[in-house]
């Protein structure tokens, strides 16, 4: 018998069609996360080696160059990418870390809780300065 | 249901890190969970670097300052090392995803690569940074 028969026999398993559909498993969650940090890894090894690049080319740079090279429509754009891509990743694998290594319950909600937080702070504060650059309206 | 008083009789637990020999692959998968959560923790002196540009040059010029003084630069250099171990780790675990580089030099191979690598990009993007400029 194929494997994805035996799958669907509900003699064999006891998960119900529906439940394979679903694709949730008992946490309610899925793979959503798995796969989301992995499809995020691809994207960070392009996006974060361009930051280097740019990063290197400012290096020792004054003030003037320093926001020339951020107000490239090009570099704003890697920038701006490559800050979703990574606080989406930073944002998974810490909660990775907090669930692995903290078990009382009250502690782990504020800990994931701040982890998301911290996240979202630092992507809207990155976006916003990139933004404010590239639009040409630095106080 | 009322709920059943636990048992008394001690649990088996799970050896922790200090119990197993340490390996490559054991040392690289820790160093790689290690380097994640320091990246964490830098990607807010990027969001300082940024903010500080977005608003003027008088924030921008104690910001650079800071980057550019000895400490600032050690930190810098440090940070572009982890950086490029994670990317290395990543990379060797997407592959291990895809069932490749499991028989036992390989794997070997592929840890020891991670930390060599890592030195050696972390090398080759600070003197071309410091020759181009």
């Amino acid at each position: 018998m194929a494997k994805e028969q035996v799958r669907q026999d509900t003699s064999v398993s006891i998960r119900t069609p529906r439940a394979r559909v679903a694709g949730l498993g008992v946490a309610h969650h899925g793979v959503g996360h798995w796969w989301l940090q992995r499809i995020t890894a691809v994207t960070n090894t392009v996006l974060m080696l361009s930051f280097v690049v740019i990063i290197a080319r400012m290096a020792g740079k004054g003030y003037a160059d320093a926001v020339h090279v951020v107000a490239n429509p090009f570099v704003s754009i890697i920038l701006i990418l490559a800050f979703f891509s990574v606080t989406l990743h930073m944002r998974i694998g810490m909660q990775v870390v907090i669930e692995d290594y903290v078990h009382a319950q009250a502690t782990k909600i504020v800990a994931v809780f701040a982890n998301n937080v911290y996240a979202v702070l630092v992507a809207v504060a990155c976006v916003y300065a990139v933004l404010r650059i590239g639009f040409g309206q630095p106080a | 249901m009322a709920p059943t008083a636990r048992p008394t009789v001690a649990q088996p637990m799970s050896p922790h890190l200090q119990i197993y020999r340490w390996t490559w692959t054991m040392a690289m998968s820790v160093f790689h969970r290690v380097t994640g959560t320091a990246l964490y923790g830098g990607t807010a002196l990027v969001a300082i670097w940024l903010v500080a540009l977005a608003s003027g040059p008088v924030a921008y010029s104690y910001v650079a300052g800071f980057f550019g003084s000895l400490i600032g630069r050690l930190i810098l250099f440090v940070y572009t090392w982890i950086l490029m171990h994670h990317m290395l780790g990543g990379l060797r675990h997407l592959a291990w995803d895809f069932g490749i580089g499991f028989d036992r030099e390989k794997r070997l191979a592929m840890s020891r690569l991670t930390l060599i690598g890592s030195t050696a990009l972390t090398i080759v993007i600070w003197a071309v940074a410091l020759l181009v400029r």
